[in-house]
This record gives C-alpha cells, sequence and structure tokens, in this order.
C-alpha cells in the first residue's frame, strides 16, 4: 500500500483524529463530576478561609461549610432575593452556584438584572462574616477571591486570592497567605462616610502619603496584577454598597 | 530479552544528565518531592504508552505526516493525565498546573518516538519509553529531596529537621526552593557521574 499518497494522508489523520475524540470526551465524561466536586470543595475552602477559619482539614471542609454558611442572592438595588441553607430549603437557587464574573460582567456593561451572591458565615461570637466573592483581570489571566467584611460593613477582616496564569514568584504572589492577611483590618469607607477601597501602593505603604487603612504594599515585579487585584476589589464591593446601606 | 539493553536512561544514557533534555520541567517542579514524584510517574507514563501506542501503528504512519501524528497521540495521552490528576490529586494538579500541559513538548518524549519507537517492536519500545521516562523522574526526585530538605526542612512535607536544631541558629536555606539551586544540583549530579564514568569524558 502506497502510504505516501494524499488520499491515503487524509483518510488516515481523519480516522485518527475521530478516534482520539471519542477516546478523550469519555475520558472528560467519565471524570467531570469528581473534578466538579474537587473545584467544589477549593472553593468552600476558600470561602471560610477568607472567614478566618483557618486550617480546617480538606475532610471537613464541606460539613463546616453546611453547618456555618447562609447564601444570599441580592439584586442592584442591594434587596435579598433568596436566601439558602443547607437542609432546609434545596429547591432555592443557590448562591454558590452563581458564575460570579458573568453577573460583574454584565453590571460593568451597565445592565441592571445582574444577581451577586453574598456568603453570610456565622462567627464562633454567633455575629455574621458577609464574604463577598470578587472577580477580575491579572496580567495572563483571570484573577479572583473573596472579601469578609464584618456585621458593621465597613472593615475587612480576612481576604482570600487566586489566580489561574499569574507568573510565579512575582504576580502569582498573590494566592500566598502573607499577602492576604495585609487585608485585614483595612476600611471601605473613610472617615467622611466616602467608598475608597483598598489601594495596592507601589513602593510600599509606609512611604506614602495613603492612610493605612486603605491601602496594603503592592507586589513588587507583580504591577499589573497589583493594579487588577486594587481595580477588582473597588469595582466589584462597589456594586454591594446598597446592600450595605440596606442591611447592615 | 536482555533487559540491561535497555536501561542505559537510568545510567549512561540519561535524559537529563547525559542528553541534557527536560532540564526546564526538572528546574521548574522539584520544589518538593511530591510534585516531582507525581511529575516522574506522568511523564513515564507518558513516553511508555506512547511509544507503544506508535511503535503499534508505526507501519501505517504515512512518513510525511509522522510528527503530526505523534503530536496527536501525546498531545491526548497528556490531557487524560491532566485530567486524571485534577480529579484524583487535585492540590497536585494545582501545584504542577502548566508543567503537566508542558509535557507535551518535552523532547524526551518525541525524542524516543522518533530514535526508537517508529523503527521497533511494541514490547522494547514500551520498556525503552518507561526506562527514559523513569530515567527523567529519577533525577527530579534526587534534586527534589536535596531542594525540599535544604530548603524547607521537610521531606513529602514531613518535618525533618528537627525543631531543637532551629532552637541552635539553624536557618533553612530559602535560595534553595528557588529555580536557580536545581540547575546547580543538576550540575553536580552531572559532574559526579561524568567523573564516574569514563566513558562519558570527552577525549581531548
Amino acid at each position: 500500500m502506497n502510504t505516501d499518497s494524499n488520499k491515503y494522508v487524509f483518510l488516515y489523520i481523519t480516522i485518527l483524529v475521530l478516534i482520539v475524540a471519542v477516546v478523550l470526551s469519555l475520558f472528560s465524561i467519565k471524570l467531570q463530576p469528581l473534578q466538579k466536586a474537587n473545584t467544589d470543595i477549593e472553593k468552600m475552602y476558600q470561602i471560610l478561609t477568607a472567614a478566618n477559619y483557618k486550617n480546617i482539614s480538606k475532610e471537613n471542609v464541606i460539613n463546616q461549610y453546611e453547618k456555618l454558611t447562609t447564601e444570599i442572592i441580592i439584586n442592584n438595588d442591594g434587596n435579598v432575593v433568596s436566601v439558602y441553607y443547607f437542609k432546609n430549603n434545596a429547591d432555592e437557587v443557590r448562591a454558590f452556584n452563581l458564575s460570579v464574573a458573568e453577573e460583574y460582567q454584565k453590571a460593568f456593561d451597565g445592565k441592571t438584572d445582574y444577581i451577586l451572591p453574598v456568603f453570610a458565615v456565622k462567627n464562633p461570637d454567633n455575629s455574621i462574616t458577609n464574604v463577598i466573592p470578587v472577580a477580575g483581570k491579572g496580567l495572563w489571566g483571570p484573577i479572583w477571591g473573596y472579601v469578609a467584611i464584618a456585621s458593621d460593613g465597613n472593615t475587612i477582616t480576612g481576604a482570600i486570592f487566586d489566580h489561574k496564569s499569574e507568573t510565579p514568584g512575582l504576580g502569582g504572589e498573590i494566592s500566598t497567605e502573607k499577602f492576604a492577611s495585609m487585608f485585614e483590618g483595612k476600611m471601605l469607607f473613610n472617615n467622611k462616610g466616602e467608598y475608597v477601597a483598598v489601594k495596592l501602593v507601589k513602593g510600599g505603604i509606609l512611604n506614602s502619603n495613603i492612610d493605612p487603612k486603605h491601602g496594603v504594599d503592592a507586589i513588587s515585579g507583580g504591577t499589573i496584577t497589583s493594579q487588577g487585584i486594587e481595580k477588582m476589589i473597588h469595582d466589584c464591593l462597589k456594586l454591594y454598597i446598597p446592600y450595605i446601606n440596606n442591611k447592615l | 530479552m536482555n533487559i540491561r539493553k535497555y536501561l542505559g536512561p537510568l545510567n549512561k544514557n540519561n535524559p537529563i544528565t547525559v542528553q541534557v533534555l527536560g532540564v526546564c520541567s526538572a528546574l521548574a517542579v522539584t520544589a518538593q518531592m511530591k510534585p516531582a514524584v507525581v511529575m516522574c510517574l506522568a511523564v513515564t507514563v507518558v513516553c511508555g504508552i506512547s511509544n507503544l501506542i506508535i511503535s503499534l501503528i508505526r507501519k501505517t504512519i504515512p512518513n510525511r505526516i509522522r510528527i503530526i501524528v505523534q503530536l496527536v497521540i501525546v498531545a491526548s495521552l497528556v490531557i487524560i493525565v491532566d485530567q486524571f490528576l485534577q480529579a484524583y490529586f487535585y492540590e497536585i494538579s494545582k501545584m504542577l498546573s502548566v508543567f503537566v500541559g508542558l509535557i507535551i513538548t518535552n523532547c524526551i518524549i518525541m525524542g524516543r518516538l522518533e530514535a526508537f519507537a517508529l523503527a521497533n517492536k511494541p514490547v522494547p519500545s514500551l520498556i525503552d519509553g518507561l526506562a527514559n521516562g523513569f530515567g527523567y523522574g529519577i533525577v527530579l526526585i534526587i534534586v527534589a529531596f536535596f531542594r525540599e530538605l535544604l530548603g524547607s526542612g521537610t521531606l513529602w512535607n514531613y518535618q525533618i529537621i528537627p525543631a531543637s536544631f532551629y532552637e541552635y541558629g539553624y536557618l533553612n536555606n530559602g535560595l534553595m526552593t528557588l529555580p536557580s539551586m536545581a540547575l546547580i544540583i543538576i550540575g553536580i549530579m552531572i559532574w559526579i557521574q561524568r567523573t564516574k564514568e569514563s566513558e562519558l569524558q570527552e577525549k581531548q
């Protein structure tokens, strides 16, 4: 058989690609539920970490999350649309499953039909921490995170950030605990009640004239990622101001 | 069958220390033992199975598109490994991130397909692939051993250097956690290997 004729080459590659496609789809379908479970656990872990429940073992995450968290969905006026907690109203739409990045995009495009999730986590002293998911752009790809706001609607009590493809050691440092811990105790509103959020200051907060309540050190070598974090926190949390004014 | 013939990659024909292939990923994933071992397994599996498949179909592959066919096979195997890691070893798959995907471009695998699998029977090809993957992995594990022990004081995330050492002023060498130190460890390994094996020394 002449394996170098054009006909043979085309036929060969077509059949090969078809076989490969079928095999890959089968694997993908089989493994998807397990992968989804992993990302769900990761999400619950990040929400609880932001709310200062640190170092929960992976096996315990689901239990702890179900016990401590109420999922709330709000609309653009800051009114509560739905409330979901575990083992109670299983039919309710879950804030957990909302695509946060899509809803934010709607809001930034000027639409008003967006809905936003809030994760209300119960503290050991029975007060409530509101964990708010944020999503934005880094240098190479998406960045996201969770910011925990105390019941005064002003103080940030914790945060956690993650990224898809920032440079390890530079922009990638945003996923470290060291970076996230700098946000603890920062304020969203200044003394006059104006919304300022948190700035990431190049050259360090100590060498600038920015109020230390509204700034943290930017990452050296990670300027664009730092700007991404600053913009993400500012723009996303801004959408929650009506809710904060209404409820907290 | 003479099995010794195929064990060259573990010593005198090692992909990393002798052929100097696959060094990029060897620098990147060796800060800790765990990702290094998983990477070793992943590359061994991909290299072995792709060698086997290519060898099985070697007589049907049109010569003009053989590189494309090899790439398709390797890429699909890598995707399967990646999906598998995401499902069963989520933490490690996050640690390895892009490097699993980059196995596709690892020259060791393409090199073995071109040099061995296209011209040999399936069983020898499988053994050759596994041996090369493992020869690569063993270097990774040795490098990771020193980097994790000296850089973090741990092995497989268990504390090895006792706390009392730190009280007397012992410090972890933070430099060891940076990729550049992997290059130095690989350099030392090449030095030792060449000193022992006279065949590897260039004649003046």
